[in-house]
Protein backbone atom coordinates (compact mmCIF):
# COMPACT_ATOMS: atom_id res chain seq x y z
CA UNK A 1 0.00 0.00 0.00
CA UNK A 2 3.20 2.40 0.72
CA UNK A 3 4.36 1.79 -2.59
CA UNK A 4 1.36 1.71 -4.45
CA UNK A 5 -1.00 4.54 -3.74
CA UNK A 6 1.84 7.01 -4.35
CA UNK A 7 2.97 5.06 -8.08
CA UNK A 8 -1.12 5.58 -8.91
CA UNK A 9 -0.63 9.15 -7.63
CA UNK A 10 2.47 9.59 -9.41
CA UNK A 11 1.16 7.84 -12.89
CA UNK A 12 -2.39 9.32 -13.05
CA UNK A 13 -0.51 13.06 -12.76
CA UNK A 14 1.95 12.59 -14.90
CA UNK A 15 -0.19 11.46 -17.62
CA UNK A 16 -2.75 13.83 -16.93
CA UNK A 17 -0.33 16.37 -17.32
CA UNK A 18 1.50 14.73 -20.55
CA UNK A 19 -2.38 15.11 -21.60
CA UNK A 20 -3.48 18.23 -20.46
CA UNK A 21 -0.63 19.27 -23.30
CA UNK A 22 -2.06 17.67 -26.76
CA UNK A 23 -5.77 18.46 -25.67
CA UNK A 24 -7.04 21.76 -25.54
CA UNK A 25 -10.07 20.53 -23.16
CA UNK A 26 -7.85 18.74 -20.65
CA UNK A 27 -5.42 21.91 -19.73
CA UNK A 28 -7.91 22.53 -16.69
CA UNK A 29 -6.83 19.29 -15.41
CA UNK A 30 -3.10 20.21 -16.11
CA UNK A 31 -3.81 23.36 -14.37
CA UNK A 32 -5.19 21.93 -11.25
CA UNK A 33 -2.34 19.29 -10.96
CA UNK A 34 0.12 22.01 -10.99
CA UNK A 35 -1.55 23.80 -8.78
CA UNK A 36 -1.81 20.89 -6.24
CA UNK A 37 2.37 20.63 -7.06
CA UNK A 38 2.73 24.44 -5.75
CA UNK A 39 1.25 23.41 -2.72
CA UNK A 40 2.98 20.60 -2.19
CA UNK A 41 6.67 22.11 -3.16
CA UNK A 42 4.97 24.90 -0.09
CA UNK A 43 4.41 22.53 2.53
CA UNK A 44 8.06 20.49 1.41
CA UNK A 45 9.87 24.14 2.67
CA UNK A 46 8.19 22.91 6.27
CA UNK A 47 8.78 19.74 6.10
CA UNK A 48 12.67 20.49 5.10
CA UNK A 49 12.90 22.99 7.97
CA UNK A 50 11.64 20.35 10.64
CA UNK A 51 13.75 17.26 8.93
CA UNK A 52 17.12 19.85 9.35
CA UNK A 53 16.13 20.49 13.22
CA UNK A 54 15.77 16.84 13.45
CA UNK A 55 18.84 16.05 12.00
CA UNK A 56 21.03 18.85 13.92
CA UNK A 57 19.37 18.37 17.12
CA UNK A 58 20.34 14.17 16.70
CA UNK A 59 23.81 15.61 15.90
CA UNK A 60 24.19 17.32 19.06
CA UNK A 61 22.74 14.80 21.18
CA UNK A 62 25.06 12.16 19.94
CA UNK A 63 27.94 15.06 20.01
CA UNK A 64 29.48 13.46 16.76
CA UNK A 65 32.44 15.09 15.19
CA UNK A 66 31.36 18.55 14.42
CA UNK A 67 28.30 18.95 16.38
CA UNK A 68 29.34 22.82 17.07
CA UNK A 69 28.92 23.41 13.31
CA UNK A 70 25.27 21.42 13.72
CA UNK A 71 24.65 23.50 17.11
CA UNK A 72 25.53 27.09 14.60
CA UNK A 73 23.20 25.74 12.13
CA UNK A 74 20.07 25.29 14.45
CA UNK A 75 21.02 28.37 16.23
CA UNK A 76 20.95 30.24 12.72
CA UNK A 77 18.09 28.51 10.95
CA UNK A 78 15.64 29.14 14.60
CA UNK A 79 16.72 33.11 14.87
CA UNK A 80 16.53 33.59 11.03
CA UNK A 81 13.22 31.93 11.58
CA UNK A 82 11.60 33.79 14.77
CA UNK A 83 12.26 37.58 13.25
CA UNK A 84 11.54 36.22 9.78
CA UNK A 85 7.79 34.91 11.22
CA UNK A 86 7.66 37.51 14.45
CA UNK A 87 8.72 40.49 11.75
CA UNK A 88 10.88 41.99 14.08
CA UNK A 89 11.37 45.39 13.72
CA UNK A 90 9.29 45.64 11.05
CA UNK A 91 7.41 49.13 10.80
CA UNK A 92 2.88 48.98 9.41
CA UNK A 93 2.74 49.06 5.80
CA UNK A 94 1.10 52.15 4.66
CA UNK A 95 -1.76 50.73 3.18
CA UNK A 96 -2.93 49.26 6.85
CA UNK A 97 -0.83 51.67 9.04
CA UNK A 98 -3.65 50.03 12.49
CA UNK A 99 -1.98 46.38 11.76
CA UNK A 100 1.55 46.44 13.36
CA UNK A 101 1.90 43.22 11.44
CA UNK A 102 0.71 44.80 8.25
CA UNK A 103 4.40 45.59 7.08
CA UNK A 104 6.70 42.96 4.65
CA UNK A 105 8.91 40.74 6.38
CA UNK A 106 12.04 41.79 4.46
CA UNK A 107 11.71 45.21 4.74
CA UNK A 108 14.78 47.59 4.63
CA UNK A 109 15.64 47.92 8.50
CA UNK A 110 13.89 44.93 9.72
CA UNK A 111 15.63 42.19 11.87
CA UNK A 112 15.21 39.71 8.67
CA UNK A 113 16.53 42.51 6.15
CA UNK A 114 19.87 42.92 8.47
CA UNK A 115 20.65 39.18 9.01
CA UNK A 116 20.05 38.75 4.86
CA UNK A 117 21.92 41.73 4.32
CA UNK A 118 24.40 41.21 6.66
CA UNK A 119 24.80 37.74 7.27
CA UNK A 120 23.99 35.53 4.64
CA UNK A 121 24.89 37.34 1.41
CA UNK A 122 28.22 38.52 2.49
CA UNK A 123 28.63 34.57 3.48
CA UNK A 124 27.31 33.05 0.31
CA UNK A 125 29.17 35.99 -2.03
CA UNK A 126 32.37 35.20 0.06
CA UNK A 127 31.98 31.27 -0.38
CA UNK A 128 31.49 32.18 -3.81
CA UNK A 129 34.32 34.46 -4.91
CA UNK A 130 37.16 31.62 -2.64
CA UNK A 131 36.79 30.06 -6.32
CA UNK A 132 39.06 32.24 -7.59
CA UNK A 133 41.45 31.66 -4.65
CA UNK A 134 41.36 27.99 -5.42
CA UNK A 135 41.18 28.03 -9.37
CA UNK A 136 44.28 29.78 -9.30
CA UNK A 137 46.10 27.42 -7.43
CA UNK A 138 44.65 24.63 -9.34
CA UNK A 139 45.68 25.63 -12.20
CA UNK A 140 48.92 26.41 -11.28
CA UNK A 141 49.27 22.49 -10.23
CA UNK A 142 47.36 20.73 -11.82
CA UNK A 143 46.44 22.47 -15.67
CA UNK A 144 49.64 20.28 -17.62
CA UNK A 145 50.39 20.31 -21.12
CA UNK A 146 50.71 15.93 -20.77
CA UNK A 147 49.17 15.00 -24.28
CA UNK A 148 47.35 16.35 -26.93
CA UNK A 149 44.02 16.59 -25.58
CA UNK A 150 45.33 18.37 -22.79
CA UNK A 151 47.32 20.67 -25.07
CA UNK A 152 44.06 21.55 -27.42
CA UNK A 153 42.50 22.54 -23.98
CA UNK A 154 44.94 24.53 -22.42
CA UNK A 155 45.25 26.75 -25.84
CA UNK A 156 41.19 27.12 -25.84
CA UNK A 157 41.40 27.83 -22.18
CA UNK A 158 44.31 30.76 -23.17
CA UNK A 159 42.00 31.71 -25.84
CA UNK A 160 38.66 32.33 -24.09
CA UNK A 161 40.16 33.69 -20.97
CA UNK A 162 41.80 36.59 -22.80
CA UNK A 163 38.76 36.77 -25.69
CA UNK A 164 36.70 37.43 -22.64
CA UNK A 165 38.74 40.52 -21.51
CA UNK A 166 40.16 43.54 -23.34
CA UNK A 167 43.18 41.92 -23.24
CA UNK A 168 41.84 39.93 -26.09
CA UNK A 169 41.16 42.93 -28.10
CA UNK A 170 44.54 44.34 -27.60
CA UNK A 171 47.17 42.00 -27.93
CA UNK A 172 45.43 40.80 -31.74
CA UNK A 173 44.48 44.46 -32.56
CA UNK A 174 46.96 44.20 -35.66
CA UNK A 175 44.59 41.33 -37.45
CA UNK A 176 42.15 44.05 -38.87
CA UNK A 177 44.53 46.58 -40.48
CA UNK A 178 46.19 42.99 -41.61
CA UNK A 179 42.79 41.47 -43.47
CA UNK A 180 42.39 44.38 -45.03
CA UNK A 181 45.69 44.28 -46.90
CA UNK A 182 43.79 41.10 -48.77
CA UNK A 183 41.50 41.63 -51.91
CA UNK A 184 39.91 38.41 -51.63
CA UNK A 185 37.13 38.35 -49.40
CA UNK A 186 38.24 34.74 -48.00
CA UNK A 187 41.23 35.69 -46.83
CA UNK A 188 40.17 38.98 -45.21
CA UNK A 189 37.56 37.17 -43.31
CA UNK A 190 39.38 34.17 -42.21
CA UNK A 191 42.26 36.57 -40.79
CA UNK A 192 39.66 39.12 -39.39
CA UNK A 193 37.94 35.96 -37.59
CA UNK A 194 41.55 35.31 -35.62
CA UNK A 195 40.91 38.32 -33.45
CA UNK A 196 40.52 36.56 -29.89
CA UNK A 197 37.61 38.13 -28.91
CA UNK A 198 36.08 36.59 -32.35
CA UNK A 199 37.70 33.34 -32.19
CA UNK A 200 35.89 33.15 -28.64
CA UNK A 201 32.80 33.98 -30.77
CA UNK A 202 33.79 31.35 -32.88
CA UNK A 203 34.80 28.39 -30.06
CA UNK A 204 31.37 28.95 -28.13
CA UNK A 205 28.73 29.64 -31.26
CA UNK A 206 30.78 26.40 -33.22
CA UNK A 207 32.79 23.79 -31.35
CA UNK A 208 30.65 24.53 -27.91
CA UNK A 209 27.37 24.39 -29.98
CA UNK A 210 27.83 21.48 -31.91
CA UNK A 211 28.56 19.86 -28.33
CA UNK A 212 26.08 21.22 -26.16
CA UNK A 213 23.66 20.32 -28.83
CA UNK A 214 24.27 16.80 -29.35
CA UNK A 215 24.28 16.12 -25.18
CA UNK A 216 21.25 18.18 -24.79
CA UNK A 217 19.57 15.88 -27.19
CA UNK A 218 20.70 12.49 -25.58
CA UNK A 219 19.18 14.49 -22.15
CA UNK A 220 15.89 14.84 -23.79
CA UNK A 221 15.82 11.10 -25.09
CA UNK A 222 16.84 10.05 -21.54
CA UNK A 223 14.70 11.96 -19.81
CA UNK A 224 11.78 11.10 -21.85
CA UNK A 225 12.33 7.69 -21.75
CA UNK A 226 13.00 7.60 -17.72
CA UNK A 227 9.95 9.26 -17.08
CA UNK A 228 8.00 6.79 -19.05
CA UNK A 229 9.61 4.02 -16.90
CA UNK A 230 8.39 5.85 -13.57
CA UNK A 231 4.97 6.74 -15.03
CA UNK A 232 4.22 2.77 -16.05
CA UNK A 233 5.48 2.34 -12.75
CA UNK A 234 9.11 -0.05 -14.21
CA UNK A 235 11.24 2.68 -12.09
CA UNK A 236 9.93 2.63 -8.94
CA UNK A 237 13.40 3.14 -7.10
CA UNK A 238 12.34 7.56 -6.18
CA UNK A 239 9.85 5.34 -3.96
CA UNK A 240 12.64 4.28 -1.83
CA UNK A 241 13.00 0.28 -0.52
CA UNK A 242 10.52 0.32 1.90
CA UNK A 243 8.38 -3.29 1.80
CA UNK A 244 4.72 -3.01 1.23
CA UNK B 1 64.05 30.88 -9.00
CA UNK B 2 63.12 27.33 -10.20
CA UNK B 3 62.99 25.77 -6.74
CA UNK B 4 61.15 28.82 -5.66
CA UNK B 5 58.35 28.23 -8.03
CA UNK B 6 58.63 24.48 -7.64
CA UNK B 7 58.49 24.72 -4.13
CA UNK B 8 55.39 27.71 -4.19
CA UNK B 9 53.62 27.78 -1.18
CA UNK B 10 49.69 28.25 -2.39
CA UNK B 11 49.41 30.83 0.00
CA UNK B 12 51.48 33.07 -2.22
CA UNK B 13 49.15 32.49 -5.50
CA UNK B 14 45.59 33.30 -3.04
CA UNK B 15 47.57 36.76 -2.09
CA UNK B 16 48.46 37.03 -5.74
CA UNK B 17 45.06 36.56 -6.79
CA UNK B 18 43.63 39.21 -4.56
CA UNK B 19 45.95 41.86 -5.34
CA UNK B 20 45.18 40.40 -8.72
CA UNK B 21 41.67 41.35 -7.78
CA UNK B 22 41.86 44.31 -6.16
CA UNK B 23 44.59 46.32 -7.29
CA UNK B 24 42.07 47.56 -10.46
CA UNK B 25 39.55 48.06 -8.36
CA UNK B 26 41.52 50.62 -6.10
CA UNK B 27 42.60 51.93 -9.17
CA UNK B 28 39.53 52.23 -11.22
CA UNK B 29 41.02 50.44 -14.04
CA UNK B 30 38.40 50.79 -16.88
CA UNK B 31 38.57 49.12 -20.50
CA UNK B 32 36.77 50.10 -23.22
CA UNK B 33 33.82 47.12 -24.96
CA UNK B 34 32.90 46.66 -28.31
CA UNK B 35 29.11 45.23 -27.95
CA UNK B 36 29.15 41.70 -29.49
CA UNK B 37 25.94 40.46 -32.18
CA UNK B 38 24.46 38.81 -29.15
CA UNK B 39 24.78 41.54 -27.12
CA UNK B 40 23.11 43.64 -29.78
CA UNK B 41 20.14 41.15 -30.54
CA UNK B 42 19.56 41.44 -26.46
CA UNK B 43 19.40 45.04 -26.18
CA UNK B 44 17.29 45.61 -29.61
CA UNK B 45 14.37 42.84 -28.08
CA UNK B 46 13.82 45.48 -25.71
CA UNK B 47 14.59 48.37 -27.18
CA UNK B 48 12.50 47.58 -29.96
CA UNK B 49 9.30 46.80 -28.22
CA UNK B 50 6.73 49.49 -28.77
CA UNK B 51 6.45 51.95 -25.37
CA UNK B 52 4.42 50.69 -22.63
CA UNK B 53 4.94 46.84 -23.59
CA UNK B 54 4.40 44.24 -20.85
CA UNK B 55 7.25 42.87 -19.63
CA UNK B 56 8.15 40.01 -17.15
CA UNK B 57 11.57 39.95 -15.11
CA UNK B 58 12.14 37.02 -13.78
CA UNK B 59 14.92 37.15 -11.09
CA UNK B 60 16.45 33.60 -10.54
CA UNK B 61 19.82 34.43 -8.81
CA UNK B 62 20.72 34.51 -5.36
CA UNK B 63 23.75 36.09 -3.46
CA UNK B 64 26.19 33.89 -4.38
CA UNK B 65 26.08 34.72 -8.17
CA UNK B 66 25.10 38.40 -7.47
CA UNK B 67 28.27 39.62 -8.68
CA UNK B 68 28.07 38.30 -11.93
CA UNK B 69 24.00 38.57 -12.35
CA UNK B 70 23.16 41.78 -10.23
CA UNK B 71 25.02 44.37 -12.86
CA UNK B 72 22.64 42.38 -15.73
CA UNK B 73 19.61 42.49 -13.99
CA UNK B 74 19.56 46.10 -13.15
CA UNK B 75 20.77 46.92 -16.61
CA UNK B 76 17.68 45.14 -18.05
CA UNK B 77 15.51 47.17 -15.40
CA UNK B 78 17.20 50.66 -16.43
CA UNK B 79 16.42 49.70 -19.78
CA UNK B 80 12.64 49.07 -19.48
CA UNK B 81 12.18 51.76 -17.28
CA UNK B 82 13.65 54.07 -20.01
CA UNK B 83 11.68 52.66 -22.74
CA UNK B 84 8.30 53.00 -19.95
CA UNK B 85 7.37 48.98 -20.48
CA UNK B 86 5.63 48.14 -17.47
CA UNK B 87 7.37 45.43 -15.76
CA UNK B 88 6.25 42.34 -13.70
CA UNK B 89 9.11 41.07 -11.16
CA UNK B 90 9.13 37.75 -9.92
CA UNK B 91 11.49 34.63 -8.87
CA UNK B 92 11.37 30.66 -8.41
CA UNK B 93 14.60 31.07 -5.91
CA UNK B 94 13.79 31.99 -1.94
CA UNK B 95 16.38 34.41 -1.83
CA UNK B 96 15.58 36.32 -5.27
CA UNK B 97 12.35 38.90 -3.37
CA UNK B 98 15.55 40.72 -1.90
CA UNK B 99 17.15 40.59 -5.63
CA UNK B 100 13.51 41.55 -6.73
CA UNK B 101 13.70 43.94 -4.00
CA UNK B 102 17.40 45.46 -5.36
CA UNK B 103 15.58 46.64 -8.99
CA UNK B 104 12.71 48.15 -7.12
CA UNK B 105 14.69 50.15 -4.59
CA UNK B 106 16.50 51.08 -8.09
CA UNK B 107 13.47 52.19 -10.02
CA UNK B 108 12.51 54.29 -7.13
CA UNK B 109 15.63 56.23 -6.57
CA UNK B 110 16.45 56.47 -10.18
CA UNK B 111 12.91 56.64 -11.82
CA UNK B 112 10.44 58.47 -9.06
CA UNK B 113 7.53 58.88 -11.97
CA UNK B 114 7.78 55.27 -12.14
CA UNK B 115 4.75 54.31 -10.01
CA UNK B 116 4.07 50.77 -8.14
CA UNK B 117 1.16 49.22 -9.57
CA UNK B 118 0.82 51.06 -12.56
CA UNK B 119 4.27 50.96 -14.13
CA UNK B 120 5.64 47.90 -12.06
CA UNK B 121 4.55 45.27 -9.73
CA UNK B 122 6.38 42.71 -7.50
CA UNK B 123 4.73 39.19 -7.87
CA UNK B 124 7.58 37.73 -5.11
CA UNK B 125 9.03 34.04 -4.57
CA UNK B 126 6.62 31.21 -5.56
CA UNK B 127 7.70 27.69 -4.61
CA UNK B 128 7.70 24.65 -6.81
CA UNK B 129 11.12 25.20 -9.04
CA UNK B 130 9.43 25.30 -12.98
CA UNK B 131 5.81 24.18 -11.75
CA UNK B 132 4.62 28.32 -11.48
CA UNK B 133 5.72 28.73 -14.79
CA UNK B 134 3.71 25.60 -16.07
CA UNK B 135 1.08 27.68 -13.84
CA UNK B 136 1.37 31.01 -15.18
CA UNK B 137 1.47 30.24 -18.91
CA UNK B 138 -2.61 29.16 -18.99
CA UNK B 139 -3.50 30.80 -15.60
CA UNK B 140 -1.48 33.59 -13.83
CA UNK B 141 -3.71 33.91 -10.82
CA UNK B 142 -4.09 29.87 -10.13
CA UNK B 143 -0.52 30.13 -9.05
CA UNK B 144 0.00 33.98 -7.91
CA UNK B 145 -2.79 35.48 -6.25
CA UNK B 146 -1.71 38.40 -4.31
CA UNK B 147 1.81 40.97 -4.94
CA UNK B 148 4.79 40.64 -2.41
CA UNK B 149 2.63 42.77 0.11
CA UNK B 150 -0.14 40.21 -0.01
CA UNK B 151 -2.40 42.58 -2.06
CA UNK B 152 -4.69 40.82 -4.27
CA UNK B 153 -3.07 40.76 -8.13
CA UNK B 154 -7.68 41.98 -8.73
CA UNK B 155 -6.92 45.16 -6.96
CA UNK B 156 -3.83 46.42 -9.04
CA UNK B 157 -4.51 48.14 -12.32
CA UNK B 158 -1.23 46.49 -14.01
CA UNK B 159 -2.49 43.06 -13.33
CA UNK B 160 -6.02 43.22 -13.13
CA UNK B 161 -6.98 42.60 -16.49
CA UNK B 162 -3.88 40.25 -16.82
CA UNK B 163 -4.93 36.62 -17.16
CA UNK B 164 -1.40 34.79 -18.11
CA UNK B 165 1.82 35.49 -19.17
CA UNK B 166 0.93 34.77 -23.03
CA UNK B 167 0.14 38.06 -23.14
CA UNK B 168 3.78 39.05 -22.21
CA UNK B 169 5.38 40.97 -24.95
CA UNK B 170 9.04 39.74 -23.45
CA UNK B 171 10.11 37.53 -20.71
CA UNK B 172 13.97 38.66 -19.17
CA UNK B 173 15.26 35.81 -17.11
CA UNK B 174 18.26 36.27 -15.16
CA UNK B 175 19.09 32.96 -13.87
CA UNK B 176 22.13 31.38 -11.92
CA UNK B 177 21.12 27.90 -12.55
CA UNK B 178 17.89 25.68 -11.94
CA UNK B 179 14.83 26.69 -12.17
CA UNK B 180 16.08 29.37 -14.35
CA UNK B 181 16.31 30.14 -18.04
CA UNK B 182 16.08 27.06 -19.23
CA UNK B 183 12.96 25.77 -17.33
CA UNK B 184 11.20 29.28 -18.44
CA UNK B 185 12.80 28.21 -22.62
CA UNK B 186 11.23 24.79 -21.89
CA UNK B 187 7.39 25.73 -20.20
CA UNK B 188 6.96 29.20 -21.67
CA UNK B 189 8.94 30.52 -24.50
CA UNK B 190 8.99 27.42 -26.15
CA UNK B 191 4.95 26.03 -26.06
CA UNK B 192 3.71 29.38 -26.05
CA UNK B 193 5.81 30.99 -27.98
CA UNK B 194 6.53 33.99 -26.16
CA UNK B 195 9.83 36.25 -26.98
CA UNK B 196 12.73 35.55 -24.11
CA UNK B 197 15.78 36.78 -23.64
CA UNK B 198 18.72 35.99 -20.71
CA UNK B 199 20.98 36.26 -18.36
CA UNK B 200 23.27 34.25 -17.02
CA UNK B 201 26.60 33.23 -15.15
CA UNK B 202 29.89 32.50 -17.39
CA UNK B 203 29.23 29.04 -16.09
CA UNK B 204 25.23 28.38 -17.42
CA UNK B 205 26.04 30.12 -20.73
CA UNK B 206 27.08 27.08 -22.93
CA UNK B 207 23.89 24.97 -21.83
CA UNK B 208 21.79 27.35 -23.37
CA UNK B 209 23.40 27.72 -26.75
CA UNK B 210 21.51 25.62 -28.13
CA UNK B 211 18.34 27.29 -27.47
CA UNK B 212 19.67 30.57 -29.46
CA UNK B 213 17.95 31.59 -31.62
CA UNK B 214 14.94 30.33 -32.17
CA UNK B 215 13.68 29.92 -28.51
CA UNK B 216 15.54 32.26 -27.10
CA UNK B 217 16.17 35.76 -28.73
CA UNK B 218 19.39 36.46 -26.99
CA UNK B 219 21.80 35.84 -23.95
CA UNK B 220 24.08 37.68 -21.85
CA UNK B 221 26.92 35.37 -20.67
CA UNK B 222 28.90 36.33 -17.89
CA UNK B 223 30.09 39.64 -16.91
CA UNK B 224 31.88 40.21 -20.01
CA UNK B 225 28.79 40.16 -21.63
CA UNK B 226 27.37 42.52 -19.16
CA UNK B 227 29.55 44.90 -19.10
CA UNK B 228 28.96 45.33 -22.86
CA UNK B 229 25.32 45.89 -22.40
CA UNK B 230 26.35 48.52 -20.36
CA UNK B 231 28.24 50.29 -22.58
CA UNK B 232 25.54 49.65 -25.28
CA UNK B 233 22.96 51.80 -22.73
CA UNK B 234 24.91 54.42 -22.37
CA UNK B 235 25.87 54.40 -25.73
CA UNK B 236 22.11 54.65 -26.82
CA UNK B 237 20.84 56.70 -23.45
CA UNK B 238 24.15 59.30 -22.59
CA UNK B 239 21.89 60.22 -19.54
CA UNK B 240 23.36 57.15 -18.21
CA UNK B 241 26.70 58.45 -18.49
CA UNK B 242 27.11 59.82 -15.00
CA UNK B 243 25.66 57.32 -13.33
CA UNK B 244 28.44 54.97 -11.15
CA UNK B 245 25.55 52.65 -10.83
CA UNK B 246 24.66 51.81 -14.14
CA UNK B 247 28.39 50.88 -15.03
CA UNK B 248 29.40 48.50 -12.47
CA UNK B 249 29.75 45.65 -14.73
CA UNK B 250 32.16 47.62 -16.94
CA UNK B 251 34.23 48.70 -13.92
CA UNK B 252 34.45 44.76 -13.24
CA UNK B 253 36.22 43.94 -16.30
CA UNK B 254 39.42 45.43 -14.88
CA UNK B 255 40.06 42.63 -12.33
CA UNK B 256 38.57 40.09 -14.93
CA UNK B 257 41.32 41.31 -17.41
CA UNK B 258 43.96 40.73 -14.54
CA UNK B 259 42.64 37.96 -12.83
CA UNK B 260 42.40 36.22 -16.26
CA UNK B 261 46.04 37.36 -17.13
CA UNK B 262 47.50 35.69 -13.71
CA UNK B 263 45.85 32.33 -14.64
CA UNK B 264 47.47 32.53 -17.79
CA UNK B 265 51.05 33.08 -16.42
CA UNK B 266 50.32 30.58 -13.11
CA UNK B 267 49.47 27.85 -16.12
CA UNK B 268 52.55 28.98 -18.19
CA UNK B 269 55.06 28.68 -15.08
CA UNK B 270 53.37 25.61 -13.85
CA UNK B 271 53.92 23.80 -17.29
CA UNK B 272 57.32 25.43 -17.20
CA UNK B 273 58.15 23.56 -14.28
CA UNK B 274 56.40 20.44 -15.04
CA UNK B 275 58.75 20.29 -18.85
CA UNK B 276 61.59 21.11 -16.84
CA UNK B 277 61.14 18.49 -14.48
CA UNK B 278 60.34 16.00 -16.83
CA UNK B 279 63.67 16.80 -19.05
CA UNK B 280 65.81 16.42 -15.61
CA UNK B 281 64.22 12.81 -14.96
CA UNK B 282 65.41 12.10 -18.28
Amino acid sequence: MKRTVPLIIAATTGFVLIVAYFIPYTETWGETAMAWFNIIAAVAFVLGGFNLMKNQLQKISDRRPGWGYAAVTLISFVITLFVGLAKVGVTPSETYPEYPWAGAYDQEGAAFWWVYEYLFLPLSATMFAMLAFYIASAAFRAFRAKNVEAVILLITAFIVLLGRTYAGVWLTSWVDPLAAQFESPFMSQLITGLRLDRLTGTIMNVFNLAGMRAITIGIALGVASTSLKVLLGVDRSYLGSGDD
Amino acid sequence: MFEFFRNLDRRWVFLAMLLAVALPILLGARFPEDPSPMVRSVFEAIDNLPEGSRVLLALDYDPASEGELHPMAAAFTRQCALKNHKMYFMTLWPPGTVMVQKQITMLEREFPDYEYGIDYVNMGFRPGYEGPIKLIVTDLKKAIAADVQGTSLDQIPLTRDLKNIQQMDLIINVSAGYPGAKEWVLYASTPYGIPTVAGTTGVQSPLLMPYIPNQLTGMLGAIKAAAEYEQLLIDEYPQLKENRQAQEALRRMGPQLVAHVFLIVLILIGNAIYFIERRRSR
